[in-house]
């Protein structure tokens, strides 16, 4: 047990470190979210000036809703980016059977790798944008550390649910060789049901309620509701929680599933 | 496989003496046959016609994949849209424009844009051309360069976000009652063109830039997707400096807003005069300039990675 603790650490440091690597390109994502963080931001201004209170939010609620979005958009991978390009790639070329013969559970190691990329695009490209949002726009960023903590602890749920989902789309690579489409349509609907376009709070009537309980809700909606206090009591957060705990389960059990399936399906050549 | 990248390396130093002197007079005197200026436009256009050709064929061999990403290209922009929709069942302006107002700013900018990316939009793929070497072999291909590395991995399903603009574009136009005079008939066919020549120009741009800092490639996008985030609504919702910024250093605002305005008889918040809506191919032509010398910079200053 203790091994494998300590395989799947080493896995996600490498995770980490190969992110780490990437100065430039690390620079340019914070400038790029920094720019669109701006951007939306002006539109929500302007929303949310015409409108007080939408979706339960104030002004400068909405606003730190904007920034922090940004600030987890990569981390999230919400456009892509973490590793389903990877694992369909290696789909493709047949380097997945190296995967398959490691002494190690294939979904766990990719979990790992990719909270490993997590970790570090949280803290290389979520820190300055949120700073800089902070510093050009009035934001609603609680000072209680109890707060802060709860909230690491909901996007970390978030990052697992929407691992759990990309490694169910990088599978289908077993079926579909070429996973460019199933990447775009991936992004889109992350980008859309996560309210990363626009808080799901403010979707109106039915589609609103639906919109608010299906998986991609627990990614951004869920931990943007914990941090501004939303879901302020114990038992409030601990509701928050669990949905996406429920959605860690559900989702993980499923990528297994899908997994077995895909490994019955494989036949290695050799070579 | 090592041998065949030593290959490419190898015929990669030989091309990147030879590109430079490619742009210099002297090769007519030892080609006799060398195409002038307007024949290696030609020439370079004829390239990339087969190249896309090429790659239209290639993606129609994963036929599911092709027909999913076709939808989900036009499905993106539509989502925006939605989300725009939403916005507006809640209020009736956003920084005094309506939602056909809106429709208009959208539409015309994500034609544009589609249309640009479905061009050129993969000359964001040269960074990693630059790394992996690969970008050699194509120095030793009798086509030049830019035609390549535009057409490189040419996306039909692109096609996608062109229909879904111009579709919002149509329904904004036929929503709005504009005063139509012949000038304004002209204009929205115009708008759209300079407004894909602008984004094509940050896209060489981008591609340029990328010899310098090669894992870059992200930047760009904050000024094409970016850029039409910013587009699709109206310019009274920035503060003025952005807008100062998006009109006369990187002069997105000739994309669409200036052109829009003028179609709603609206007065631009910089206070530039109704005629300024007409000069988008002319700043489409001058930022080509630019980009085409960074573009320039950029291919005589590459050094091969040797791999």
């Amino acid at each position: 047990m203790r091994q494998r603790v300590r395989l799947y650490a080493a896995v996600a440091a490498g995770g980490f470190r190969r992110y780490a690597t990437y100065g430039t390109a690390t620079a340019a994502g914070v400038f790029t979210n920094t720019v669109f963080g701006f951007i939306v931001a002006f539109t929500y201004a302007a929303l949310w000036d015409q409108r007080p209170g939408l979706g339960g939010y104030d002004r400068a609620q909405a606003l730190t809703f904007v920034w922090v979005s940004q600030s987890l958009l990569a981390a999230g991978a919400f456009i892509g980016g973490g590793f389903q390009e990877e694992i369909q790639e290696r789909v493709r070329t047949g380097d997945i059977a190296v995967d398959l013969y490691r002494p190690a559970d294939l979904q766990m190691w990719w979990l790992a790798a990719d909270l490993g990329r997590s970790a570090f695009q949280l803290l290389g490209r979520g820190l300055v944008p949120l700073v800089a949002g902070a510093l050009a726009f009035q934001l609603a960023l609680p000072s209680d550390p109890w707060r802060w903590l709860l909230f690491l602890v909901s996007v970390v749920l978030g990052l697992v649910v929407s691992f759990a989902v990309r490694y169910m789309l990088g599978l289908l690579a077993f079926w579909l060789m070429d996973g460019s489409g199933i990447n775009l349509m991936a992004t889109v609907v992350s980008i859309f049901f996560s309210g990363m376009l626009l808080p799901l709070t403010v979707f109106p009537g039915a589609f609103g309620e639906f919109v608010r309980v299906l998986p991609w809700a627990a990614m951004l909606q869920v931990p943007m509701d914990v941090l501004l206090g939303v879901h302020s009591g114990a038992g409030d957060a601990v509701g928050a929680l669990g949905f996406q705990a429920g959605w860690v389960l559900v989702l993980l059990g499923a990528g297994r599933l899908l997994q077995s399936a895909a490994t019955r399906k494989v036949v290695v050549q050799g070579g | 496989m090592a041998e065949a990248t030593g290959t490419a390396g190898t015929a990669g130093t030989a091309a990147a003496t030879a590109g430079p002197a490619e742009t210099r007079p002297a090769r007519e005197f030892t080609d006799p046959e060398a195409p002038r200026a307007h024949g290696r436009v030609l020439e370079g256009l004829r390239g990339y016609g087969l190249i896309v050709a090429m790659w239209i064929r290639s993606t129609m061999t994963y036929r599911t994949s092709f027909v999913l990403s076709t939808v989900g290209n036009a499905a993106i922009t539509l989502l925006d849209f939605v989300a725009i929709s939403i916005m507006f069942s809640h209020v009736d302006v956003l920084g005094g424009f309506t939602l056909p107002e809106i429709a208009l700013l959208y539409g015309s900018c994500s034609a544009s844009l589609g249309l640009a990316d479905l061009l050129l939009g993969n000359t964001d793929r040269i960074g990693a051309r630059i790394r992996d070497g690969s970008l050699d072999t194509m120095l030793v291909r009798p086509v030049p360069l830019l035609a390549q590395v535009a057409a490189d991995r040419f996306a039909l399903r692109r096609l996608g976000r062109v229909v879904q603009g111009l579709g919002v574009l149509g329904w904004a136009l036929w929503s709005l009652e504009v005063d139509w005079t012949a000038g304004k008939v002209l204009l929205v066919p115009v708008m759209v063109l300079s407004g894909a020549a602008i984004f094509a120009a940050v896209m060489v741009a981008g591609a340029a830039f990328q010899f310098v800092a090669g894992d870059a490639a992200e930047v760009q996008n904050s000024f094409t997707y970016g850029g039409c985030t910013m587009l699709q609504y109206p310019p009274t919702v920035f503060a003025t400096e952005l807008l100062r910024g998006v009109t006369f250093i990187v002069p997105l605002a000739f994309v669409n807003w200036l052109p829009a305005l003028y179609l709603l008889g609206r007065p631009d918040p910089l206070g530039l005069p109704g005629w300024a809506a007409f000069l988008s191919p002319l700043v489409a032509f001058v930022v080509f300039v630019p980009a085409s010398l960074a573009w320039r910079a950029g291919v005589r200053s590459y050094r091969s990675t040797g791999s």
